[in-house]
């Protein structure tokens, strides 16, 4: 049997895509239904001789009740938020200096990508290091060599929290601000010259014709930034293990910690039940927002 | 005027991105009294103890070998695989695209945790916690979103007619893929591997949880449990830190242009 062109296309199309499809489908869609699945049973990792007895609903009921979670979710909202408003601000500022044509500017772009390329772990040293109580450098700059004077920034549950917001704030406003250039690259610079014609000020043309047109290189990088957000692992492990008195406690931390510190796979997953659907609402509504465009466009 | 605070605006955000890191690295060259000395030292004795104690106490180059064998597989696996993808939804004829796109961009979005406990039961399974194929089939799973969009879009950029002249002379599909459009898209395969190659250098949460043994641990897993018997050994943190950080340094100081866009072409078009 022959195969007519298109349909010889189409088989060569699947097969290309099915590796692809295979990994994605074994390792993160199955995974996820694979959670639902844990999260109603009972499952202790130190104790295999209790089996996996289903519960139900159990779980959930205890999720619902457990301070912890509710102060992790709680934390995580506001790293979320905090964290993405200052890269969205610094970001835009990085992407209007970088934006202006200079000399040196390829170095300058590269000097701004190095937060980004470090790895987590090595960033969270690094602020753990910059932030220490005895010979950090923040207390050095704050406080000169009054030693009397230096704060165990990590120590503090408020303190703790700004250290962690601030290093993930260095670490990815230029991710955010290499976003929004990418958008003000596609403003043609007619535009400018009409308004300068027009007589408009620098601020005028910023309100009227930059921000309007970088709209939607702003919703993505926020989106981004949002999912990447509700992730932060690293920098907590590293720098504060959840602490002080749970100051610092985020989802995935205490996923990690119920399912693989403390072996409750079971009820460890109706964390992870409830991570991925309070980030599939967010990005959904985001999805929602930034419109169709892109995968319309894309597709 | 305006140039003199548009210069400084300039140095400040170098000098703020630049700060931290150069102190790090400036760090592992101290002496053990000169890392927590107050007033800090800013010139260091330029010893080189701490790499020394980091490569025979702490195995540093256990731990950057491991990190090379599970980056560069991850990379050239999640390439070969973005080729094939990202080719056949930017150029050949297949239902629900955006359908496809879009779930791939689910992926790279959720957080691992809702997917950590059965990947781990999974390869407990298969018997592949610390294995080197454990983690890398993980990675190629979350490499893959980014690595596809980068390809697509690529390929959606190379002109049409190409693969039209090619299916004249008589090229198969698999022969115009890959004689004509993947050596056209080579800056794309460039791009998306830099970009995969540094995602899994970096990438902490899965190797924390599959590699328990030190024997198969990446550096980021190495650097964020290293232990003194009494106190942390800054000096040789910094230095496993610098050592892991540089090759990174230099891939964006040689290829900044290719990885802003390639990060953009995941977002913004």
């Amino acid at each position: 049997m022959r195969l007519s062109l298109v349909n010889r296309e189409k088989l060569f199309a699947a097969s290309l895509l099915t590796p692809c499809f295979l990994f994605v489908v074994l390792f993160a869609f199955y995974p996820i239904i694979y959670s639902c699945y844990l999260s109603m049973h009972k499952i202790i990792l130190s104790l295999p001789y209790l089996g996996q007895p289903f519960v139900g609903f159990e779980n959930y009921k205890e999720l619902l009740n457990d301070t912890h979670a509710y102060s992790s979710l709680i934390n995580t909202l506001i790293f979320v938020f905090t964290t993405t408003f200052f890269e969205i601000l610094f970001g835009l500022v990085i992407a209007l200096v970088i934006n202006k044509h200079f000399r040196g500017r390829g170095v300058v772009r590269a000097a701004i990508l190095v937060p980004w390329a470090i790895p987590t772990v090595v960033s969270s040293q690094m602020w753990r290091f910059m932030f220490n109580d005895k010979y950090g450098l923040v207390n050095y700059l704050l406080y000169g060599a009054d030693t009397s004077a230096y704060t165990a920034w990590l120590a503090s549950p408020e303190m703790a929290f700004a250290a962690i917001i601030a290093a993930d704030v260095w670490k990815t406003s230029s991710f955010a601000g290499l976003l929004i250039l990418a958008g003000l690259q596609l403003i043609p610079d007619d535009l400018y010259e009409a308004a300068k014609i027009d007589g408009a000020s620098a601020w005028q043309q910023f309100t009227k014709i930059t921000l309007p047109l970088i709209k939607p290189a702003i919703l993505i990088a926020l989106l981004f930034r949002t999912m990447d957000a509700f992730r932060v692992f690293d920098l907590v492990f590293v720098m504060t293990q959840g602490g002080p008195a749970d100051a610092t406690n985020v989802l995935q931390f205490y996923g990690y910690k119920k399912i693989f510190a403390e072996g409750m796979m079971g009820y460890g997953s109706t964390i992870s039940v409830m991570v991925f659907f309070v980030t599939l609402i967010i990005s959904l509504v985001y999805i929602k927002v930034i419109g169709t465009r892109l995968f319309q466009e894309r597709g | 005027m305006k140039k003199i605070s548009f210069y400084i605006t300039v140095f400040i955000i170098v000098f703020l991105s630049l700060l931290p890191f150069l102190w790090f690295v400036d760090t592992s060259f101290k002496t053990s009294l000169e890392v927590t000395s107050i007033p800090p030292v800013i010139i260091p004795s330029g010893t080189i103890d701490s790499y020394r104690s980091a490569i025979t106490e702490y195995n540093l180059f256990h731990f950057v070998q491991n990190s090379v064998i599970v980056a560069g597989a991850t990379t050239l696996l999640t390439i070969v695989l973005s080729i094939f993808a990202g080719y056949s939804l930017a150029r050949l004829r297949i239902k629900y695209k955006g359908l496809i796109m879009g779930s791939l961009l689910v992926v790279s979005m959720f957080p691992q945790i809702s997917i950590a406990g059965p990947v781990w039961k999974i390869l407990q399974g298969l018997g592949w916690l610390n294995s080197y194929q454990g983690l890398i089939i993980p990675y190629v799973t979350l490499t893959l979103p980014l690595g596809v969009w980068i390809m697509a879009s690529f390929f959606r950029e190379l002109p049409e007619e190409l693969e039209d002249a090619a299916k004249i002379d008589g090229c198969g599909h698999y022969q115009t893929l890959f004689k004509i459009m993947v050596p056209l898209a080579a800056p794309g395969v460039f791009t998306a591997a830099i970009l995969v190659f540094i995602y899994a250098w970096n990438e902490f949460f899965f190797a924390l949880l599959i590699m328990t043994q030190q024997k198969f641990q990446t550096l980021p897993v190495g650097i964020a449990l290293f232990q003194g018997q009494y106190t942390l050994p800054w000096g040789e943190i910094a230095a496993a830190s610098t050592v892991a950080t540089v090759p990174l340094v230099v891939l964006v100081f040689l290829f900044q242009k290719r990885i802003v866009r390639g990060l953009s072409a995941g977002a913004v078009k």
